[in-house]
């Protein structure tokens, strides 16, 4: 069952090919994958045949199969749109390192995701660190270059204060496993003796993890990463990489340090929730004023993973849920939105939105992808935004926080205000030159297509990601009991 | 003895700090990156700290009953570890510590070499490798 790995690993041939079949291959094991445990519970599966506090093991719950099966999908997807993209972006001779890259980014993100070992955590998240700094440093701009060596200045520090976090928990309990780590903690933690030292691990691998998901105010890097990495790297990353860290962030939060420790000893919620709230107000409002669709899309990513941060800062299951939901969801609407923008991109060459006048008639489909996309970012209903939107309302207004209800919606009106800023330019102004431009080839348009009828599909039949969502959120409360 | 006993993690937190000062302070990329490897190399030597058991010698199996029967396979130094040895002739240190900062060395390495080579192509794009310069001609592009 841990096939997408090994296909991976093994694979690192560098040809559109292997990486097509190595991404489809993972996404029919993820797939196979969330069935079983869906129906069967955890997967524990050791490596070399040795037990867990010896060996690594990787350890597959409904989170960890939810996110495998995002991450897997969006591979899948992205290869067949890189295909085109890439070969007008990418000089011809480092097509080949480019798939590599790209394939080595896939293993580090899954590995993440099912591995049951903190150090692993680690030494995957630099595999797909590593191979995302490559892959923005092949952008046309020169600015990639900068924006590249930004991210992995940053990125680095953050890996580093993760080592340190786990490196603390070791010496404080003596292993790495992440299901011993929870059993011994919280017995450290009561005896008063070395308390301090979990604190301080606590710290540094909330610091480190939310460096790596760019929660504000630690997203420096990423939206000039979005911007000036070639299309299909950016369609790809903003649905998978920030996600993952995510899921990071909730796997610490909840199966290592566990729900009591993070929200009731820490206040772990009184951190994340203001800043959650300050990340959608400003970064939408950033968003508005941007000329850059790429650029506005980053921003717009930064708020929405303010929404997720702000709906697992609820600590309940339903918050929990939203959080998860969202995460699903915002990587469907986001890739479709990038992915959009390439196609744009891939016939004009430039994506300011003053180039874009006029697009609405001659790029019909592109546009109406970005316009689906962009209805599902605002949260109409009937799409995925809408419904991630209902849980995060449903948790806020449970737990009684209006405001962060009221914050949601206004961050929607403020979606609203940027994806119309683009939509007004595209179809309602003229273009000044009357040179003609083509639709995009459809090796862009359909996985682009893809992504768009999936928000839909999942914001119409919305029981089938809740359902996993909630089960997950309630394996990683119930964690603790 | 105790208060040198810590005199590592004195040393861990001066380097870590001047790793981290650089690498902020900096405005050469290269300059940047060694503080990013000071900084990296200060975590090693955390751990190589953690591992050391005073008077413990390599971890190799010198006989067959002295390959301690806890059930963990993992020691940690201090009081408790101490506590939890059913053999206390022959004292180990403890060997993961070292196997994990093998991996993150490696990890450092392949940081360096990739923050390197990107330093390479914005001299080359840019011709120089000064910050405030790139972001002076950044602006004015």
């Amino acid at each position: 069952m841990l096939a997408p790995i090994a296909a991976l690993i093994n694979r690192s041939g560098p040809a559109w090919v292997i990486a097509t079949s190595g991404a489809w291959f993972a996404f029919g094991a993820a797939v196979q994958l969330l069935r079983r445990v869906m129906t069967e519970g955890m997967i524990v599966y050791s490596l070399g045949g040795w037990v867990a506090p010896i060996g690594i093991e990787y350890r597959i719950d409904q989170l960890a199969a939810f996110v495998t099966l995002i991450v897997s999908a969006i591979a899948a997807v992205g290869v067949l749109y890189a295909r085109t993209s890439v070969a007008s972006e990418i000089e011809e001779d480092r097509h080949a390192l480019f798939y590599a890259a790209f394939l080595l980014n896939v293993c580090g993100l899954l590995g993440i995701a099912i591995t049951g070992d903190v150090f692993n955590v680690f030494v995957f998240l630099e595999i797909s660190s590593l191979s995302a700094y490559s892959m923005i440093a092949l952008g046309q701009d020169r600015r990639a270059l900068t924006s590249a060596f930004q991210y992995l200045i940053m990125g680095s520090v953050g890996a580093t204060f993760i080592v340190i976090g786990i490196g603390l928990l070791f010496v404080m309990t003596g292993t790495l496993g992440m299901a011993d780590l929870a059993e011994r903690i919280p017995a450290i933690w009561a005896s008063g003796d070395g308390d301090r030292t979990i604190a301080v691990a606590f710290t540094f691998l909330t610091v480190g993890v939310t460096l790596k998901l760019a929660l504000f105010p630690l997203h420096l890097w990423l939206p000039n990463a979005y911007t000036y990495a070639p299309s299909a790297v950016t369609g790809y990353m903003a649905a998978t990489s920030t996600k993952v860290s995510i899921y990071l962030l909730l796997r610490f939060f909840f199966s290592v340090f566990g729900v009591e420790f993070s929200f009731e000893q820490m206040r772990l919620d009184a951190i994340l929730m203001p800043l959650a709230l300050v990340a959608i107000l400003a970064m939408s409002s950033v968003a508005i004023y941007q000329s850059n669709v790429k650029r506005l899309l980053a921003f717009s990513s930064v708020a929405q993973i303010g929404y997720m941060i702000l709906g697992i800062s609820f600590g309940s299951v339903i918050g929990v849920a939203a959080g998860i939901i969202h995460l699903f969801n915002h990587a469907l609407m986001k890739g479709a939105l990038f992915m959009a923008m390439g196609c744009v991109m891939y016939r004009i060459g430039s994506v300011r939105i003053e180039d874009m006048k006029g697009l609405g008639k001659s790029m019909p489909w592109t546009m109406a992808a970005f316009v689906g996309g962009g209805l599902s970012m605002i949260g109409v209903p009937m799409t995925v935004g809408f419904v991630s939107k209902w849980y995060l309302l449903q948790a806020a207004i449970k737990g009684g926080n209006w405001l962060a209800a009221v914050v949601v919606v206004v961050g929607s009106l403020m979606a609203l205000v940027y994806i119309w800023k683009v939509i007004e330019v595209a179809y309602f102004k003229r273009r000044e030159n009357d040179d003609p431009i083509e639709e995009a080839p459809l090796s862009l348009l359909i996985p682009t297509w893809t992504l768009v009828a999936a928000s839909f599909w999942f914001g119409i039949d919305a029981g089938t990601t809740s359902d996993v969502a909630m089960s997950a959120a309630e394996s990683l409360l119930g964690m603790m009991q | 003895m105790i208060s040198f006993a810590l005199f590592n993690y004195w040393a861990v937190i001066v380097l870590m700090m001047v790793g981290f000062y650089a690498l902020i302070s900096r405005d050469n990329l290269v300059k940047k990156l060694i503080g990013l490897n000071i900084f990296q190399t200060s975590v090693i030597m955390m751990y190589v700290s953690f591992g050391k058991i005073s008077g413990g010698t390599a971890p190799i199996l010198i006989e067959s009953g002295g390959h301690g029967g806890d059930g963990h396979g993992v020691q940690v130094a201090g009081d408790a570890a101490h506590a939890m040895r059913d053999n206390a002739e022959i004292l180990y240190s403890n060997p993961i510590p070292h196997v994990l900062m093998l991996t993150a060395i490696v990890v450092g390495v392949a940081t360096l070499a990739l923050g390197l080579s990107l330093v390479v192509r914005i001299k080359e794009a840019y011709g120089t490798i000064e910050e405030d310069e790139i972001t002076r001609m950044d602006n004015a592009a």
